[in-house]
């Protein structure tokens, strides 16, 4: 998709758009469910286990502690074995392995990716071109330095990133893109850029490569996919600094108990302080936090696109103004015929059946419509015209048409060059002509004038072809929610003010930018930013580029120039522009987890006071068993259920993490009241019912009862 | 009167003359720290003392001004209590002891006006008017200032200005407290308390025995006392003396004076940042704390079972009979919940689960409403970490009134509540295993703690009431709780600066359909919740050995 509007009216997207809407395939399949499934579980198990290691480990301090804890009561319960000492020490443990479990599924997913990445990336030999003789030389793809050109032919794997700078083929990208159609790539322009992993399938192609061996796009992808790349986002780091925050007054709070315990001739065990800790410190966020990050990314390769920095799935989420191309986003790729406008008298079916005529052989999306419009709409059939002679569009003559066997000729095309054809053919144009064109651009669209001549007759007018942008189906509805959430869409098109605003109006866009070039676009940007907007923006194009390098969010279409994908931060492997609105939804359905589950995570630490404190001061202040609210059957039970509680919770809440919290396109204020109410007052409640119905089962345990 | 429904109709007049007085005071706080105009006296106070007046700072200037201020204020204070035999108004009193004379300074710098000597004996009249008063005045206006150029932080965007500490204390002292004080002083002696020069008058008792009763400018420190959240009484008794508090108006009054800036300086935040719905969620907040804990407190002095309170009809230990059981647990709120410290009735003496509502009153932070300006900057950070963790449920980088929470606020916000916990417990802790703490202790068992823990609690947030039954003036209380005053009050100044300096170069967010409201009740829940959650139950295991336990019991 190009910034701006061709006139030919051929799409310039070669880009597998998705039709009918912004739902684009999914890179895999039944993904929802068997999260939790045994199988799953038990394949990540190994890796969770090696997490376990104190350096990996100390990189998440909630966790770290917990790990601490588990040792330490471990060495208790070896050395002064209980039932109780056991139960706690070995649940702790449990604790820590699921938090690993979390990270290890989600890695898990992206592993078998990246595996499938890794497949593209085999061993390929390079044609490398020789300079001065012409000649070429096979080296191995790994030792290929920037600048060198390469020979593919088809049959070959493109040995690495470059730039198409001769010839023109036919590409097969599905390794990256998970899309069989091949995709042309030329040389100059914007489709010359090419991707190392990828295949020719016909033809050849000279590739000037781009980047050097190990940095190409398909490294970062799999580094991407795997999260070995992963870094922690600017709100992780937040996040994490306030775990750690909560994490140390929980130690402190814990420190100064047994003194006061000490002094009230209550001390307690090692392992119930332990076991208090690791209930209070926020273990459930805590161990599912980098799960989650690791998900969200994960949700965007599921719809086939690569964030290139975890920054930008986070930025997506804050985004407050949405640049949208036009043509491919708004509209269709192309216009269409939406109206046959007769003048001089002419009879419409007429009209129709001399535009079916001229539009034939026309294979351009414009001319096709005009067929099946005449078709639709006038019910005439599309004819098989035998011996007809058919005249292609030229830039010269600005008309394409059909010269029939009987000698009649048809010609459709730009409104002058027809008037012209019809005055050398002995023809008038009809008073009323003019005035038909100039209200067909009037209202933004584009008039296509067809006129007939007879065989041995004048030259007649027929009437105008209204092509018209065509506003992609439900763009309206999508719009207003964005509307809802806050966001801005602002249309940038190369048309005319005027036609661009009938198209705004039309999609409902909330602003336009018209006859827009790319420094308007560039300049737009930084206009929004100053004002505080967060933009987010396509483009496939090299002009793109700095525009794209602006944009907090600058999804370029994996179809675009090298120049493009660079300076963007994410890329789509779909090329399809509306796809933005969705990256918009994972970046806040991110953030929206990650709160929700930080907040149920604090909230039920009010559940967890109420079980253990009376457990541990009630033999000696009978007065606190009141505060034993939920009647847990003894001490032990009690700071046993509450510590099983805490690591069930953890694996229970993994397909939540995955999955992302449920998001709607709300207001803010309405989405703020249903998770407050699910995870704020839900926090609260459910481990009062989760710590009481895990009392009743251990309560059964000798030793612990 | 039925003591009930007199002390529900006391509550309702205070909140409905807070609910009257906090919007025109709330307008005059934000012209006072907003104007660009200077009165001609403070231009003579800025040329006298070389500052430039319509210079701004950068927050680590403005935090080194605070810190430079408050450093000199401690000696000044030092030096006149030590030197305070060979001055004039000293009606020959000795001088101070160093210790105690150090910790008096500490304490009444940094607006706590914790008490360890009978202000009556030790201090003459020079050393409570030259030194305690003038310090009632600059260290609330301190915290004024700290809290203004917090609201500054969120107000402005993309500069690294914060305002002009000197400035902004002096006019806090000249344009807010200073007229304020007078008036509540001239309604205070209206109503009988005491206002003179005189060395006092020896009275004769019913029994025969000859009591000396001191005189002095009593009104004058009084209406600083509660006005600044400051709560250092002339007479060791504080406002149970008759001379401090002579009526049960005056009680009333006194309560209002300890809530009128706090609960009207929400109202100047909101009209500071542009958006009066954001201080009324805050006042909101703070409010439904406040009013939960005066009932509670009402409840279980009023309820306690026993067979003296039942004969009684309430808990009348260590209440101010003049004003009853409602009216003093009333008081008790009023001065926990501010950082005040003044009392009129023993905390102590309170059932164990009412003094337990004074030690969690503190727990919060002092943030409902807290001290003059410490209780809004204090109440701003923890509206920060409401917004982090709720904001996030929104599906944004979470913001506050349009600036972003990013990883270096949350440091800051972080850091700030770590500091007040950090140091009660670990005091606290070091207190009741170690033979220096407990000696000092009265009474034995749970109740032993709370004392400990009370003086922690409230030396940390600067509050300077004390539970009584604690023997403080030892040198390991003196030491400590010295200590715990100036962590409590520098170190989270530092933060919140470094907080406001932050916030004010950063770019506003437009508000838009996205955004997260914090305007809304639901905002206020969300914040009580996290007030509640994150700062409260912190304390809880420590309050389950103390009051709970003595109260459960």
């Amino acid at each position: 998709m190009s910034t701006v509007d061709v006139h030919s009216g051929r799409s310039t997207s070669d880009g597998p758009a998705t039709p009918g809407g912004p739902h684009g395939p999914r890179r895999t399949t039944g993904r929802a469910g068997g999260l939790l499934d045994p199988a799953t579980l038990a394949r990540s198990l190994p890796a969770a286990l090696a997490k376990l290691d104190p350096r990996h480990m100390v990189r998440n301090p909630v966790m770290f502690v917990v790990e601490v804890g588990s040792v330490v009561t471990t060495v208790l319960a070896v050395v002064d074995p209980s039932v109780f000492a056991w139960v706690i020490a070995v649940w702790l443990w449990i604790t820590a392995i699921f938090a690993n479990l979390a990270e290890a599924v989600a890695e898990s997913r992206g592993k078998a990716q990246a595996d499938s990445l890794r497949r593209a990336r085999t061993d390929v030999t390079a044609r490398l071109l020789v300079d001065d003789t012409a000649g070429e030389r096979a080296v191995p793809g790994t030792e290929l330095t920037v600048g060198d050109r390469v020979v593919c032919e088809a049959g070959d794997t493109i040995p690495g990133d470059g730039e198409v700078v001769e010839g023109v083929a036919s590409v097969d990208e599905s390794a990256i893109t998970g899309e069989s159609a091949p995709v042309i790539r030329e040389a100059g322009g914007d489709r010359s850029a090419v991707t190392g992993g990828t295949r020719v399938l016909s033809d050849r192609i000279v590739v000037r490569i781009t980047t050097r061996p190990g940095e190409t796009f398909l490294d970062k992808m799999i580094g991407l996919v795997e999260g070995a790349s992963r870094q922690k986002t600017p709100n992780e780091i937040a996040l994490n600094i306030l775990l750690a925050g909560l994490t140390i007054v929980f130690l402190l709070t814990i420190a100064a108990l047994q003194p006061m315990a000490v002094y009230s001739h209550a001390r307690q065990s090692v392992i119930v302080l332990c076991a208090l800790l690791v209930c209070l410190i926020p273990t459930t966020i805590g161990a599912l936090l980098s799960a989650i990050g690791i998900a969200g990314m994960d949700r965007l390769v599921q719809r086939n696109v690569l964030a290139l920095s975890g920054r930008a799935v986070e930025a997506a989420g804050d985004v407050s103004t949405l640049l949208l191309d036009k043509t491919g986003t708004i509209t269709m790729g192309a216009r269409q015929a939406s109206e046959f406008v007769p003048v001089g008298g002419c009879d419409p079916e007429r009209l129709a059946s001399a535009a079916q005529l001229a539009s034939l052989a026309d294979e351009t999306p414009e001319g096709r419509s005009v067929v099946v419009y005449a078709k639709e709409r006038y019910g005439l059939r599309g004819r098989e015209v035998t011996d007809a002679h058919f005249v292609p569009f030229s830039a010269e003559t600005r008309m394409s048409g059909v010269d029939l066997p009987d000698g009649t000729q048809v010609r459709k095309g730009a409104a002058a060059a027809v008037m012209h054809w019809v005055r050398q053919g002995g023809g008038e144009v009809p008073d009323g002509t003019s005035a038909a064109v100039d209200a067909v651009s009037g209202t933004g669209g584009t008039p296509l004038l067809v006129a007939t001549r007879p065989a041995g007759g004048t030259a007649e007018v027929q009437g105008v072809i209204h092509l018209k942008d065509v506003v992609k189906e439900g763009m309206a509805d999508r719009f207003g929610e964005l509307r809802r959430m806050g966001i801005r869409t602002v249309m940038i098109t190369g048309d005319n003010p005027l036609t661009a605003a009938a198209i705004a109006e039309e999609a409902g866009v909330d602003d336009y930018l018209a006859e827009a070039k790319p420094e308007d676009k560039l300049a737009l940007i930084r206009k929004e930013q100053e004002g505080g907007h967060l933009v987010a923006m396509t483009g496939d194009g090299t002009n793109d580029a700095p525009a794209l390098a602006q944009a907090d969010v600058g999804v370029a279409m994996n179809t675009g120039t090298m120049a493009a994908k660079e300076a963007g931060n994410m890329v789509d492997l779909d090329s399809n522009p509306t796809k933005l609105i969705e990256i918009v939804e994972i970046g806040k359905q991110l953030l929206i987890t990650r709160g929700a589950l930080t907040t149920f995570s604090v909230a039920n630490d009010v559940a967890k006071y109420f079980a253990i404190i009376p457990a541990m001061f009630a033999s000696v202040f009978p007065g606190l068993d009141r505060l034993n609210v939920m009647q847990l059957h003894s001490s032990t039970s009690a700071i046993a259920s509450a510590v099983i509680f805490n690591a069930i919770i953890i694996v229970l809440l993994v397909p939540l993490a995955m999955r992302g919290v449920k998001y709607r396109a709300r207001s803010a204020a309405s989405l703020l009241r249903r998770n407050v109410l699910i995870y704020g007052l839900g926090g609260i409640v459910v481990p009062f019912v989760g710590i009481k119905l895990i009392d009743l089962l251990v309560s059964h345990i000798p030793g612990l009862g | 009167m039925n003591p009930t429904l007199a002390a529900v109709l006391s509550v309702g007049l205070l909140v409905a003359a807070l609910v009257v007085v906090h919007r025109p005071l709330g307008s005059y706080l934000a012209r006072v720290y907003s104007g660009t105009t200077h009165l001609r006296v403070e231009r003579l106070l800025y040329r006298l003392s070389g500052v430039d007046g319509d210079g701004e700072q950068r927050w680590p200037a403005y935090l080194r001004s605070v810190l430079a201020f408050s450093a000199v204020s401690v000696l000044l204070l030092y030096g006149l209590q030590r030197v305070q035999h060979w001055l004039p108004l000293s009606l020959g009193r000795q001088n101070v002891a160093p210790d105690m004379s150090w910790n008096t300074a500490a304490s009444f710098v940094t607006n706590t006006n914790w008490q360890s000597y009978s202000g009556e004996q030790v201090m003459g009249h020079l050393v409570q008017m030259a030194g305690l008063a003038v310090q009632n005045f600059v260290s609330a206006a301190v915290g004024l200032a700290v809290a203004v150029a917090l609201i500054r932080g969120l107000a402005r965007s993309r500069t690294d200005r914060l305002g002009n500490f000197w400035v902004d204390l002096t006019r806090g002292s000249l344009r807010v407290l200073l007229p304020l004080a007078f008036v509540a002083a001239v309604v205070l002696v209206g109503f009988g308390a005491v206002q003179n020069f005189t060395h006092g008058f020896d009275a004769h008792t019913v029994q025969g025995a000859t009591q000396h009763i001191p005189g002095g400018p009593v009104a004058s420190q009084e209406s600083i006392k509660e006005l600044g959240t400051n709560g250092g009484g002339f007479y060791n008794a504080n406002s149970a003396h008759p001379f401090e508090n002579p009526t049960s108006f005056t009680n009333l009054f006194e309560v209002f004076l300890i809530l009128l800036i706090p609960f009207s300086l929400p109202y100047a935040f909101g009209r500071m940042v542009g958006d009066r719905r954001q201080g009324y969620a805050v006042v909101a907040a703070m409010a439904v704390i406040c009013l939960g804990a005066v009932v509670a407190s009402g409840v279980v002095e009023a309820h306690h079972p026993g067979a003296a309170p039942t004969a009684a009809g309430a808990s009348m230990e260590g209440k101010e009979t003049r004003f009853g059981v409602l009216a003093s647990s009333l008081f008790s709120v009023g001065t926990t919940m501010t950082s005040t410290g003044a009392v009129d009735s023993w905390h102590d003496s309170y059932t164990a689960l009412g003094g337990g509502v004074t030690l969690f009153d503190m727990h919060l932070g002092e943030v409902t409403p807290g001290g003059v300006g410490s209780g809004l900057y204090g109440a701003l950070v923890l509206a920060v970490l409401a917004v982090f963790l709720a904001g996030l449920m929104v599906g944004r980088t979470p913001e506050y009134l349009g600036k972003r929470i990013g990883a270096r606020e949350m440091k800051l916000v972080g850091l700030y509540i770590l500091v007040m916990p950090a140091t009660v417990l670990v005091f606290t802790g070091i207190a009741v295993v170690t033979k220096m703490g407990t000696s000092s202790i009265l009474n034995p068992g749970p109740h032993g703690l709370s004392e400990i823990l009370y003086a922690y609690t409230s030396a940390a947030n600067n509050n300077g009431s004390a539970f009584g039954g604690l023997s403080a003036n030892t040198m390991f209380y003196n030491v400590t709780t010295g200590l715990s005053v100036l962590i409590g009050r520098f170190v989270p100044i530092v933060f919140v600066l470094a907080l406001a300096g932050s916030l004010a170069k950063q770019q506003k967010v437009p508000a838009s359909a996205g955004t997260m409201p914090t305007h809304t009740p639901l905002f206020t829940v969300l914040f009580v919740g996290v007030i509640l959650i994150v700062a409260g139950l912190t304390f809880l295991p420590a309050l389950a050995l103390g009051p709970l336990a003595e109260g459960l019991a």
